[in-house]
């Protein structure tokens, strides 16, 4: 493992630190960072008792989750498409492409519509998506790339279209549309709990794949004599980038932009082993989408940005210029 | 040991091997020679188990591929085949280390590393170790990846034309290192499509055709003019060599139309 990736982490993890305690202290009420810091460490440490109460009811009971969640969110949809671009080898690869955003846009509007809890629809539906493209893709036994991501892009379609028939139905369109431009408005520590727990869970079983994905780079049929168990790698890292996107879209509508950019930013930056590029691209994709996340709701207070509207407004940019200063091809 | 015994592979209505029956023992380096399309590479597949024969078994040391995890295969059989290129910015070191895949259950050990420090050294590249496995020429690539077969510990090492890019000095390098890695003891079977190169570093050749063995045994006895011929349906003269003490196939041609005798 090559230092400079090591300490390229470790400099990540104190970045999103940093960015989760100075991003607290950020909105319409003024509180210094250095009060927020203290509000924060008390639940820790025994801190001198400095502060207006309403303060941390602010800090602790608004705030924070919220920041928390943009966290989590971000550093599982960039985890995720970290994982599925290595996986397919194809740059456009993210947990979206292959329907799991159709699939959890069409849970919440579903959920809206019927009046059924739309996390847990929007969830159930990302997993149900993926799963029928990756039995629609089987050939005996086997998942080739292409036809994964075709049949992932057919399901999308259909499901899409049965998404635009119910907004166009539907007698109050602006609350799923409002879902599916993504938007961490409805965070709560509830929330925050459940959806963490299923993404740290996801992510860490994602990181033991790290180096069979490294062998995978080289070919499947190079894989396979190196005896890497290449339908069984397939099967896991699908389903354990569904689990976490899922986890995170239910939350937080779609949001895209992360999972597709930040994995190709850090792989620009630290290289193609996903010992350090899995967890480089979760620190950055959280730092990204707390950042993100403040922006638009602060931007035109006491209104609110979609995130998602912020995260391809800032990325978009900053990745065009990384993909020209760069001369080679990110995939040959 | 490496048994073949009575394999046959049909694609579909098409018969690729038709009942093939080979022995390799330690020691050993068992050249495959045969035309394009003669079925070299899909015994090589089924002794990998990438490939599932139609008929017959591939036996390791008496046991059947078909009953191993792919995990055990990695184990006992490494392939170099023919890499022209790897296009991601892995270190050299990375590169053999992964070698190690069969054995690695989360994290490489002390161990891994030092016996891909090993395999490193045999091959020639320990200099080589820190450098992107992008950057290098293709006789460097393809030493980095039998050093990488090597890293596996097998006992058998299977060879898909391992020389063909590579220019002469290269050729030779590589397949002295292979030599070299048999004579240690490693079973090596090896496609190759220079019939000279075949000649000299073989200890038994198996001639193919269509998917049938047309001749089995030594150099000698295997490369023959007639069953050239009626393998690569091309006419062929065999010398001797008595500065290499092999054999020398040269095909038959038409005399050349020097440009100076035209003058």
């Amino acid at each position: 493992m090559a230092k400079f990736g090591r300490s390229v982490v470790l400099i990540l993890a104190l970045i999103l630190i940093v960015v989760i305690i100075t991003n607290t202290a950020i909105g319409s009420t003024l509180i210094s960072p250095l009060i927020t810091a203290k509000i924060l460490l008390a639940n820790f440490f025994p801190v001198e008792h400095t502060w207006l109460d309403k303060h941390e009811t602010i800090i602790i009971g608004v705030r924070l989750p919220r920041v928390l969640l943009a966290a989590f969110v971000g550093g599982a949809l960039s985890t995720a498409g970290c994982a599925m671009q290595g996986l397919l080898k194809n740059p456009m690869a993210d947990p979206y492409i292959i329907g799991m955003s159709s699939g959890a846009a069409l849970g919440a509007s579903l959920g809206f519509v019927l009046m059924l809890p739309v996390h847990l629809m929007s969830f159930m539906l990302a997993v149900l998506a993926i799963f029928v493209v990756y039995n629609i893709s089987k050939v005996g036994g086997k998942v080739p790339v292409d036809t994964l991501l075709l049949s992932g892009i057919a399901i999308g379609s259909l499901l899409s279209a049965i998404t635009s028939m119910i907004i166009f139905l539907a007698q109050s369109p602006h609350k799923i549309i409002f879902w599916i431009m993504g938007g961490l408005w409805n965070a709560s520590w509830e929330e925050l709990r459940i959806t963490s727990v299923m993404i740290i869970f996801g992510v860490l079983v994602l990181y033991r794949y790290a180096w069979k994905l490294n062998v995978m780079l080289l070919g499947e049929e190079e894989a396979h004599y190196l005896g890497v168990d290449i339908e069984h790698v397939k099967r896991y890292v699908l389903v354990f980038s569904a689990l976490v996107t899922a986890a995170a879209v239910s939350v937080s509508g779609i949001i895209g932009f992360v999972g597709l950019i930040i994995p190709h930013i850090m792989r620009i930056l630290v290289g193609p082993d996903h010992r350090i590029l899995f967890p480089a691209s979760t620190l950055m994709g959280a730092i990204f989408l707390v950042l993100c996340d403040t922006f638009s709701r602060t931007i035109i207070a006491p209104n609110e940005l979609p995130v998602g509207v912020v995260t391809a407004m800032f990325g978009a940019p900053f990745f065009i210029y990384l993909l020209r200063k760069r001369r080679n091809s990110l995939y040959a | 040991m490496l048994e073949i015994k009575g394999l046959s592979m049909n694609y579909g209505q098409r018969c690729v091997l038709n009942n093939i029956g080979l022995k390799a023992r330690e020691g050993e380096v068992v050249g495959i020679i045969g035309p394009n399309g003669s079925g070299k590479t899909t015994m090589l597949k089924a002794i990998t188990k990438v490939l599932k024969p139609t008929y017959g078994a591939v036996l390791i040391d008496g046991k059947d591929v078909r009953e191993m995890e792919s995990n055990e295969i990695a184990k006992n059989v490494a392939v170099v085949s023919q890499v022209i290129s790897i296009n991601f910015e892995f270190s050299v070191e990375d590169i053999v280390l992964m070698g190690r895949t069969p054995y690695i259950r989360s994290s490489e050990s002390t161990e891994d590393i030092k016996i891909a420090m090993d395999a490193l050294k045999k091959t020639n590249i320990y200099h080589l170790k820190d450098r992107l496995i992008t950057q290098l020429s293709g006789g460097e690539l393809q030493r980095v990846i039998i050093a990488r077969a090597l890293a596996q510990t097998p006992k058998i090492l299977l060879l898909d034309e391992p020389t063909s890019h590579l220019d002469i000095t290269n050729q030779i390098d590589v397949l002295n290192l292979v030599k070299e890695a048999s004579r240690k003891g490693l079973v090596v079977v090896a496609v190759i499509h220079d019939l000279n190169l075949a000649a000299y570093y073989c200890d038994k050749i198996c001639l193919l055709r269509d998917g049938d063995v047309i001749a089995t045994g030594t150099p000698r006895d295997v490369l023959t003019s007639s069953n050239i011929g009626v393998a690569f349906n091309l006419p062929v003269e065999v010398t001797e060599n008595s500065k290499t003490n092999s054999i020398f196939v040269m095909p038959v041609l038409e005399p050349r139309n020097e440009v100076s005798n035209q003058r």
